[in-house]
């Protein structure tokens, strides 16, 4: 982990202070709360958990406008709920059922919303960086002046279609910003063990891209990178790349025996920098809101995530004709 | 001493060429390396050089000759001094003009006697269209061009993106003439990384854009096929019907000419069995260009299989104004009585020629071009099986998990009862695609295997 960044702020006022502490406290929970589900067979299959990378995503929503789109691998609960999806229709989707914004065919990798430009949740570690690509060609295309955030992991930075969708982006002066969500660990091996150069902001270098890397754990910072990369996209000058150092305090996914790194090392990752405890002391320190608000902040949050866990227990399973139903649009 | 110059094979699957421009004239001294002659291909317009010295005694085929088949000789080079000898000069070949297949394929009649031998008498199908309409000779080339100049014309958000699309004319001219009418913005040449532009092209779909991804051939599409299956052909299913993807992935499919075994292959089965996919395998240039259309139009992925040997051949076109072909609707090309023939794409081509000698010899086949192979316009199938209680299907792919293994099955579930004999799936040869003429020729469904093959279901 880079030294945490000394690099000028950006003035923010405390209601946004307030609302990505609400927005990261939302994802945190909602996450320990699928962790729970899948603890007690409510959710199937794989599940991977966001729990210590929330302020990449709350960070990067932060700098991002209306109608702007949005595209990511299969850790991307806390990327729906950042966008605004509803956690009720997420958490059903991971438990299967017709609620789920899938109509439950989807499953935990696998949403999408139209409304709120989310172009999901892909299986396959790079797949959606062309895709990401794509989505900013068709606004090219269609002179739009949005931005397309194409987030993956430094596991998929290693995967060759990543590199012909950076050429591509470069050749042809895609808006789209390619943000690599570094948690030190693809599956599980380690960054080091799978990575001849560390710095995977410099990887676009050879297609002329710029790059920059960003201390994730600081929702700030990441705000802030945002908007420099976003503002870069939209003036027309092509992509550009955040390499955004996090960490992710549960394993890869909820099967995941942990092996590969000590306790230890989590544990001082949680205590030294987590990014909502960080949150928190900017809000506390700055008088910006009270322990009782904050205490407030946390019930109001809870109650969300049990309303969105009931919803998912209670939404029935899709019924049998569902299956046989959105194998092709109808012409 | 007198050398006849040939016409050249200038491309794989180049038969025959126009001999567009004499560079050199009779009484001529040529070097090695000269360009002696501008040649047009089925791909391109080249030049022809000199490979000898020596002096052009004769020129035997006059420039603007179309139709020249290879290996025809088209000049008499003589030694300085010498005189062109007189039965080289009188070699002159007249080129026969390639036959248009007749879209209206000559049928069989049917046998009252099964014991009948007697060459059948060759009765007139009716095209796909309404009786009148006026029809043109294009070859598929043109009428894949036209349909996507069409669809361009008519949508704004339809676009090509491919290999060599643009500037280049296409690799096979396919798109020639479209950067000039469309530009730079529609019509995107792309670098060699088909996982990439594969991905961007479905992203692009998804960001509410038509792509049309030309693959120079299916081969390549393998390098970007999980982007087809995983991203294209899933998400509206994963989305819970939200996200659909509007594209038509494109491009010549099976084996071309002495091209080896990585570009050599039918990959017709492998998208068949997708769900999610829409699957279409043209033979004529009508279906080329009504089923491109209506691949456009279609809000699903589309993977459309073309075949370099079909592109330059020529059909008639019906002269209607927005032709389309619906998908999932097989087309009866001629109507039989002893036997079901079941094929697609290139397939078509090996079978009508077994149609017609099987005619000769009293049998009479009835001809189905399934046309898409997802959606499968079975009831077409079993209804015919259901007349004729016989069926072999043709095609040029692998023959383990063929769309005959298939069509096989439909049968047995569905018409068990109907069939006299078991179905034969006549398939490629279940090798790799060699590289020696014979060999190749060996490995490719041949008309005459398809005549042995009815020969077996109708037990003669």
């Amino acid at each position: 982990m880079a030294a945490r960044k000394t690099t000028a702020k950006p003035n923010v006022s405390a209601d946004e202070l307030l609302a990505y502490y609400k927005d990261m406290l939302l994802i945190r929970r909602f996450e320990e709360k699928a962790g729970q589900l899948y603890g007690m067979g409510l959710i199937g299959g794989f599940c991977h958990l966001y729990i210590g990378q929330e302020a990449v995503v709350v960070g990067l929503e932060a700098a991002a406008e209306e109608g702007d789109k949005r595209i990511t691998s299969y850790r991307d609960h806390g990327h729906m709920l950042a966008c605004g999806m509803e956690p009720g229709g997420v958490m059903a989707e991971l438990t299967g059922r017709i609620g789920g914004l899938s109509k439950g065919k989807g499953g935990s990798m696998h949403m999408f919303s139209k409304e709120k430009h989310f172009y999901g949740g892909h299986g396959i570690v790079g797949a959606q960086v062309p895709l990401g690509a794509g989505l900013a060609f068709a606004d090219k295309y269609k002179d739009n002046g949005r931005v397309t955030f194409t987030y993956f992991g430094d596991g998929a930075a290693n995967q060759g279609q990543v590199y012909e969708a950076f050429n591509m982006a470069a050749l042809w002066d895609l808006p789209v910003i390619f943000v690599i969500e570094n948690n030190q660990y693809a599956m599980g091996t380690a960054q080091k063990r799978s990575t001849s150069t560390p710095e995977l902001y410099t990887r676009g270098e050879a297609f002329g891209i710029k790059g920059e890397v960003v201390d994730g754990m600081d929702v700030l910072a990441v705000k802030a990178a945002g908007e420099k990369a976003v503002k870069h996209c939209r003036a027309g000058k092509g992509p550009y790349i955040l390499e955004i150092k996090t960490y992710r305090y549960r394993g890869h996914s909820m099967s995941d025996p942990a092996k590969y790194r000590t306790r230890e090392e989590v544990q001082k990752m949680r205590e030294e920098r987590d990014p909502i405890d960080h949150v928190r002391d900017l809000l506390l320190t700055g008088k910006h809101a009270t322990e009782d608000d904050l205490k407030t902040i946390d019930k109001d949050i809870k109650a969300v995530v049990s309303a969105s866990a009931d919803f998912a227990r209670e939404s029935p399973e899709p019924p049998l004709e569902e299956l046989w139903t959105d194998i092709y649009a109808e012409v | 001493m007198a050398t006849e110059i040939l016409m050249p094979a200038l491309s794989p699957t180049m038969e025959e060429g126009t001999l567009a421009k004499w560079l050199v004239k009779e009484g001529d001294t040529v070097q090695s390396g000269d360009i002696m002659a501008e040649i047009e291909t089925d791909k391109a317009t080249m030049e022809f050089e000199a490979v000898d010295e020596g002096v052009i005694g004769k020129i035997l085929i006059a420039e603007g000759t179309a139709d020249v088949k290879v290996n025809t000789a088209i000049a008499i080079l003589v030694e300085e001094g010498e005189d062109v000898p007189a039965a080289s000069a009188a070699t002159t070949q007249v080129p026969q003009p390639a036959a248009a297949v007749a879209e209206a394929a000559p049928a069989g009649g049917s046998l009252a006697n099964s014991g009948n031998t007697a060459p059948l008498a060759p009765v007139k199908a009716t095209p796909p269209w309404p009786e009148g309409t006026k029809t043109k000779k294009q070859t598929v080339r043109e009428a894949l061009r036209d349909a996507m100049a069409e669809e361009m014309r008519g949508d704004g958000d339809v676009f090509l993106m491919g290999e060599e699309v643009g500037e280049y004319q296409g690799a096979y001219k396919i798109s020639q003439g479209l950067l000039d009418e469309f530009g730079s913005k529609r019509v995107i040449d792309t670098p060699i990384t088909e996982h990439g532009f594969a991905g961007i092209g479905v992203g692009a779909a998804f960001g509410g854009l038509r792509p049309i991804v030309e693959f120079m051939t299916f081969n390549f599409a393998m390098q970007a096929i999980d982007q087809i299956i995983n991203s294209a052909a899933k998400t509206l299913y994963m989305s819970g019907g939200q996200m659909g993807c509007p594209i038509v992935f494109r491009g010549p499919n099976g084996a071309a000419a002495r091209v080896g075994a990585q570009h050599s292959q039918d990959y017709a089965a492998w998208y068949a069995h997708i769900p999610g996919l829409k699957v279409v395998m043209p033979y004529s240039a009508s279906d080329a260009k009504g089923l491109l259309k209506s691949a456009i139009r279609d809000p699903n992925p589309v993977i459309f299989l073309e075949n370099e040997i079909l592109y330059g051949r020529s059909f008639d076109v019906p002269l209607i104004d927005d032709y389309t072909v619906p998908f999932g609707k097989a087309r009866v090309w001629r109507e039989g009585t002893d036997v079901t023939l079941v094929s697609f794409g290139i397939g078509m081509a090996h079978t009508l020629e077994a149609a017609d000698k099987l005619a000769e010899q009293g049998i009479s086949a009835e001809v189905i071009d399934l046309r898409t192979l997802r959606p499968l316009d079975t009831d077409t199938v079993i209804a015919s099986v259901q007349k004729t209680n016989r069926c072999v299907t043709v095609e040029e792919g692998f023959p383990v998990g063929s769309i005959g293994n298939h069509i096989s099955a439909v049968l047995m579930e569905q018409a068990f009862d109907y069939l006299d004999a078991p179905v034969i799936n006549c398939t490629g040869k279940d090798v790799p695609m060699p590289y020696a003429a014979n060999l190749e020729k060996h490995a490719l469904i041949t008309s005459d295997e398809v005549v042995a093959a009815v020969k077996q279901v109708t037990y003669r």
